[in-house]
């Protein structure tokens, strides 16, 4: 698959950074194995199918919007809104919990008010021109702040007890429902981004936007459906994280966009666009995600836990350049 | 994708294959989860947990918590400690609501849960240990600030999080008996998130909002340091006083110095000490946590469980220039 972009967009940087990127995933592969064997020995708590079950809610939320933010990143924008929206959609499927309404309803209006966030994202950068990051810092004050003043300090409670389903139910054995949307959600957008039309502009909007709108690709239509695709996203994670918790506070899911944009960068997303792919933001997820249960499980504080992943982090986007530059330096 | 096949393959295996781990040992293991690890007053409390692990012997403590203030943390530690099957988790929430699905999984699997200091509503515990009443608090942080402004004046609050359960609940409690204070007048009350530069930036804005602000009320051991230092910074010591709850060791210089004349605060080392005691004696089922019932805590004697299953430990105490030298090097 990656070798079909390389050839559809012979770009200046493309082939080099395929076989880094090529390389990256090997690497990620290599550390999600190295976590896994070395928490296998450390704790004789890993290795126990309802642990791991219980693991994957680490990082199952937040990576279903890494997928969405990893697209638009790779088209050179970012939203940094995504926690906020996950506030507000939470705190609208409470508001009408409240008016007496029943699950269908609940999910209906959080996944909307997810798109309609990121529509209002999307309409702010591709019809005004706006910088994303401007925008989205905006809008994370503006929609977690609407949370904050139809909640102030209280609290939605009393969700009906089949919409619990989606946050703490098993669809088989030791598979929770999240565990299995992650990996659905994981393959559509493994297929959108890297078999369809529509993920090549992606690519090739991220790579050279000028060449890529000269050449036919509607960029301002494609960024703003991805802007959707992101709120959208939010959305489903805020069914999800409303019914494993059961309630809804207005610091629901407070630093996530953080996180999030930490896995897709540490799962090899280039941060100024044009690559990256969704297997790499499948591994970073569980990297992430087996990384803070290991740690939990020898009861290591949180901040060492915060130290490694920003090594990780600063590894991530690091290596790729030192590799660059010792490439060049020999060249 | 493949790393998730193999992870949960080998989790599979090893679910089939390997028996329970090490599940009968003889040490009893308390984990104490607190808000955020690195905040004096839980540090404290460990040390009492300590205490109270040495008198039982046969007891060892697990002292853990997130790295922020935030459910979704406490939830991600609560699962890796259900994952080691520890016999009981003693925690102070970030969320009445949000933590109730976990412990309930907790107490699922046989895990002792009660909550201490900020409480988990009543479906995710067996019981909850205040530190004093809700009452006298309210009362005390008040009556603190109008016993040093004989002729009254304008009072301010500095809170910790607009979520945090107990900060609120002191806040309303204190709202009910203002009425007894004539002269105090409580123009505001503003959140500092228990984080040092917000709340300093916070009290900042106070003295700018409220050019005759007499007092800064801050029931937090945050907080109230770091308005007493803005009141020191901006030249004011003396003028307002800053009070509420605080640490000893951190306030004893702000004693000195008059920035605060006095604060309150109950002894988190009886804290931690009793809330370990409760914990072991539900656990080894030497007591249990009914309405009505009461449960022995070692040299703190005995808690009477109220209809909701709570109870209070001791009364504030107050701390001035002429006791502090005592107590600021205990914590």
């Amino acid at each position: 698959m990656s070798e079909m972009v390389a050839r559809n967009i012979p770009d200046r940087l493309t082939s080099r950074a395929q076989r880094v990127l090529k390389s990256w995933e090997t690497l990620l592969l290599a550390i999600a194995i190295l976590v896994f064997i070395t928490n296998s020995f450390a704790s004789p708590y890993f290795l126990n199918a309802w642990n791991l079950s219980d693991a994957t809610f680490n990082f199952t939320e937040k990576a279903m919007i890494a997928f969405a933010m990893a697209m638009l990143i790779i088209s050179g924008e970012i939203d940094l809104s995504v926690a906020a929206i996950i506030a507000l959609a939470s705190t609208a499927m409470g508001f009408v919990m409240e008016l007496g309404f029943g699950t269908p309803v609940l999910v209906l209006t959080g996944l909307t008010v997810g798109i309609i966030c990121g529509a209002f994202n999307g309409v702010l950068v591709t019809r005004l021109g706006l910088p994303s990051i401007v925008v989205t810092i905006g809008t994370m004050s503006l929609f977690r702040g609407i949370s904050y003043i139809v909640l102030g300090d209280k609290a939605y409670t009393g969700y009906p007890t089949d919409f619990a389903f989606f946050g703490q139910g098993y669809v088989w054995w030791v598979f929770s429902f999240e565990l299995v949307l992650f990996a659905v959600l994981a393959i559509i957008y493994a297929v959108l981004l890297h078999k369809t039309n529509f993920g090549r502009t992606v690519y090739a909007i991220g790579n050279n936007p000028v060449g890529a709108q000269f050449s036919g690709v509607r960029t301002a239509r494609v960024k703003f459906v991805l802007f959707l695709l992101t709120g959208l996203m939010s959305g489903v994670a805020a069914v999800c994280l409303t019914s494993r918790l059961g309630s809804t506070r207005p610091s629901i899911a407070f630093g996530w966009e953080l996180e999030i944009v930490t896995m897709v960068v540490l799962g090899g997303v280039n941060i100024l666009g044009g690559a990256g792919t969704i297997p790499g933001v499948v591994l970073a997820a569980i990297i992430m995600g087996m990384v803070t249960f290991g740690f939990g499980l020898l009861n290591v504080p949180g901040i060492v836990m915060s130290i490694f992943i920003g090594l990780l982090l600063i590894g991530a986007i690091a290596l790729p350049r030192v590799f660059a530059m010792v490439k060049r330096g020999r060249g | 994708m493949s790393i998730l096949k193999t992870l949960l393959t080998s989790a599979t295996v090893a679910a089939t294959l390997m028996a329970m781990p090490a599940h009968a040992q003889e040490t009893k293991r308390i984990a104490l989860v607190v808000k955020a690890l690195g905040i004096g007053f839980f540090e404290a409390a460990a040390k009492g947990a300590e205490e109270a692990a040495k008198e039982l012997g046969d007891v060892e403590i697990i002292y853990t918590g997130p790295t922020d203030t935030t459910a979704e943390g406490q939830i991600e530690v609560i699962n890796s400690l259900i994952a080691q099957q520890v016999d009981a988790i003693a925690v102070s929430a970030n969320d009445t609501d949000a933590l109730v699905p976990t412990l309930k999984k907790a107490m699922d699997r046989g895990i002792t849960v009660i909550s201490w200091d900020s409480g988990v509503a009543a479906a995710g515990r067996e019981m909850h240990l205040n530190p004093s009443s809700n009452p006298l608090i309210g009362n005390m942080i008040i009556k603190l600030a109008a016993d040093h402004l004989p002729d009254g004046g304008d009072v301010a609050v500095l809170s910790a999080t607009t979520t945090s359960t107990n900060q609120n609940t002191w806040i309303e409690e204190m709202t009910k008996v203002q009425g007894n204070y004539p002269g105090i007048n409580v123009v505001t009350t503003v959140y500092g998130d228990d984080k040092a530069d917000k709340s300093y930036t916070e009290a900042q804005g106070l003295m700018q909002s409220y050019p005759d602000l007499k007092a800064i009320i801050a029931p937090t051991s945050v907080g109230i340091v770091a308005a007493a230092q803005a009141v020191t910074d901006a030249g004011k010591a003396g003028e307002i006083n800053v009070t509420g709850l605080g640490l000893p060791s951190e306030m004893a210089g702000h004693v000195a110095s008059g920035a605060s004349k006095s604060f309150a605060i109950w002894n988190p080392i009886d804290l931690g000490y009793s809330a370990t005691m409760i914990a072991y004696n539900l656990a080894t089922d030497k007591a249990e946590a009914k309405a009505g019932g009461s449960i022995p805590m070692g040299r703190m004697g005995s808690v009477m469980l109220d209809d909701n299953t709570e109870g209070a430990m001791a009364d504030p105490f107050v701390y001035d220039s002429s006791n502090i030298d005592d107590f600021k090097d205990i914590f």
